[in-house]
């Protein structure tokens, strides 16, 4: 395995720009999640780290050598694609060992090694089995077995999971961060789902418009969103549009918030739901009087939207967990949304 | 408990009455479908019938039946020399038509350049065109040809097989072409990350995803040239006679079942390589 840098990238069709001024560091063995909402060039950046598309600009750099010139099949990294893409006229045992007939791997070795990838996603069983006889969790295991039989020096993966129902979904991805740990893979997992990312990755990058928007350890990116689009990207959170007021925030309609870091030019202020309790009594940090507009139960946690006195509203999760018997919080009822200053995130614009 | 045993039962009320409701409506569909082999198949059968019939002038009902026809035909010098050259034209005719064929469906579907809509469009235009006038066309390109390079072309082996190629690419673009359109890119893009080149990814991934739109175009390239009268009429010289051109020409002066004989022999080899090819590729899921 190898550390990747990419530095500069850049990537124009035409007159629109895909990805612009990607540059990024990852370390050998770390799993790195580019995540985005569709269209915001992940893929195009993972499909030039994997050669498929020639940058505009930038270079990208596997190990020490520099691969921008190279064409696909002399860069020798891993791909999994989002469907399958196995190759249907031949067996399991056939697809894994293509890869390595093309890198002149011995025939007596070749064996060998395709037993062992395909005992690390339990398929040597169905070896002799075609793709069509598969089921979808089967097919992006063999395409994972087949990816890294060559022994790639990165393991590239494009939404590899987005064609498997929910419960395999979790399966799978469980399943490659054991393996990626265990194999010490550099790994560069494309994906739009959130949790995905969040569960599996050692960093992310969260794109939108063809840049980074932030890097970072998952807790890092939900705890500490650099900017709005982060913020609201992952997972849920309230804002409240305004300015700063000496150490508190005041929002558009005159509500004053406690916050810890009074950054000068701040014009948002956010709190995640799951920070905001709801109490009879005012305590410490901010209280917001406000009335319950709805509950929503969602299994394991309870949605409530409240609607402040000021006319805002501010969604609070609560974790379903109370003791039986307690009364529900009911639609109508009065509360004091209540966050602490520390929990409270400002932003620019 | 309940519920299930109302289901079944519900279930069991239901089926009768819908399978029940339209009887007309399925006995017309079958009706239908009858009809239509019927239709379709009517003049093979009757070909084949005729071939046995003893009378020389077509009889009904016929005096009795004979193999004599199908000895007649076998010791008929012009079919036998006719079946042989057809057979040489139509193999040679498919193979270079699908090998063109495979590569112009390359190009437009995976090449967008200007003009490939019109390339696409030119190269399924046989297809429209009446094989006279096709015929008659190439006939005088060849005598302006010949004239040009001084040397034969109309009459020729070569020239006759040159203008069955172009009889036989339309069915190559038009079938791999939408083969093509249909595969995954990423298959061939899976390839060349495990370090295929573009050209060894085409020939062991892509190529062998298209063996059986291939199969079923060079099948259809060599019915299509083999069968062909039209456009061979101007086309061939003296001793090289295809066998549709013998066909023809017997009719000419005769109309015994000698000719039911020769089209029912012709049936039998076309349905068998039809069959044959099924075993390997299904047909039916590429045309």
């Amino acid at each position: 395995m190898a550390k990747v840098s990419i530095e500069r990238l850049k990537k124009q069709f035409g007159g629109s720009v895909a990805v612009s001024d990607f540059s990024l560091d990852i370390a050998d063995g770390e799993l790195v999640a580019f995540l985005g909402p569709s269209g915001c060039g992940k893929t195009t950046t993972l499909r030039m780290i994997a050669g498929f598309i020639e940058p505009t600009a930038g270079t990208i750099r596997i190990g020490d050598v520099d691969v921008t010139p190279l064409p696909v099949h002399k860069r020798n990294t891993g791909m999994v694609f989002q469907r399958y893409a196995l190759f249907p006229h031949m067996t399991v045992a056939e697809n894994v060992s293509f890869g390595l007939e093309m890198h002149k791997v011995p025939a007596a070795e070749r064996d060998a090694r395709i037993r062992t990838v395909l005992d690390m996603v339990r398929m040597t069983q169905l070896r002799d089995r075609y793709p069509r006889q598969l089921s979808g969790g089967q097919q992006q295991r063999v395409a994972i077995a087949r990816a890294l039989a060559i022994q790639p020096k990165v393991f590239l993966l494009d939404e590899p999971l987005s064609n498997l129902d929910a419960k395999l979904r979790v399966e799978v991805r469980e399943e490659i961060r054991a393996l990626q740990q265990r194999l010490g893979l550099t790994t560069i997992f494309v994906t739009h789902d959130q949790e995905e990312a969040l569960a599996i990755a050692d960093r992310m990058a969260i794109m939108h418009d063809g840049k980074v928007q932030q890097v970072g350890a998952p807790q890092t990116l939900y705890e500490q969103p650099a900017n709005l689009f982060v913020a609201d990207f992952l997972g849920k959170m309230n804002f409240f549009r305004g300015a700063p007021d000496g150490a508190a925030f005041v929002t558009e309609r005159g509500t004053r918030i406690a916050a810890q870091s009074g950054a000068g030019g701040a014009r948002h202020l956010g709190v995640r739901p799951e920070r905001v309790r709801l109490a009879a009594q005012p305590g410490d940090g901010n209280a917001l009087p406000g009335t319950v507009e709805s509950a929503v139960y969602l299994g394991s946690l309870l949605e409530v939207r409240v609607q402040l006195d000021s006319g805002e509203t501010v969604s609070s999760q609560v974790a379903n967990g109370a003791p039986r018997g307690q009364a529900p919080i009911g639609t109508g009822s009065r509360v004091y949304a209540c966050f602490e200053p520390a929990d409270c995130v400002l932003f620019a614009e | 408990m309940a519920t299930s045993a109302t289901t079944g039962a519900d279930a069991d009320v239901h089926a009768p009455v819908r399978r029940g409701r339209f009887p007309w409506a399925r006995c017309l569909h079958s009706t239908f479908v009858g009809l239509m082999y019927f239709f379709m198949l009517c003049p093979l059968i009757f070909v084949v019938w005729l071939s046995f019939f003893e009378d020389a002038i077509l009889y009904f009902p016929p005096s009795g039946y004979t193999l004599q026809w199908y000895v007649k035909a076998w010791a008929n010098d012009a079919f036998a020399n006719g079946f042989v050259f057809s057979l040489q034209v139509a193999v040679l005719a498919a193979i270079c038509g699908v090998v063109l064929g495979v590569l112009a469906a390359l190009g437009i579907v995976r090449y967008r350049f200007a003009g490939s809509r019109a390339a696409n469009t030119l190269l399924l235009s046989p297809l429209l065109i009446p094989g006279i006038v096709a015929g008659i066309a190439i006939y005088l390109a060849y005598l302006a040809a010949e004239n040009f390079l001084d040397m034969d072309i109309v009459g020729t082996y070569g020239g006759l097989v040159i203008a069955h190629v172009c009889l036989t690419i339309p069915w190559t673009v038009r079938l791999v072409s939408a083969s093509m359109a249909g595969l995954d890119p990423s298959i061939e893009e899976a390839a060349r990350n495990l370090g295929a080149s573009g050209r060894v990814a085409f020939l062991r991934i892509t190529l062998p995803m298209l063996r059986p739109a291939i199969v079923a175009a060079a099948l259809f390239s060599f019915v299509v040239s083999f069968e062909n009268l039209e456009l061979s009429l101007s086309l061939v010289g003296p001793g090289r006679t295809t066998l549709p051109i013998a066909i023809m020409q017997y009719l000419e002066f005769n109309l015994d079942p000698t000719i039911a004989a020769v089209a029912s022999v012709q049936i039998l080899l076309l349905g068998i390589i039809m069959l044959v090819t099924d075993r390997f590729v299904k047909l039916s899921q590429v045309v």
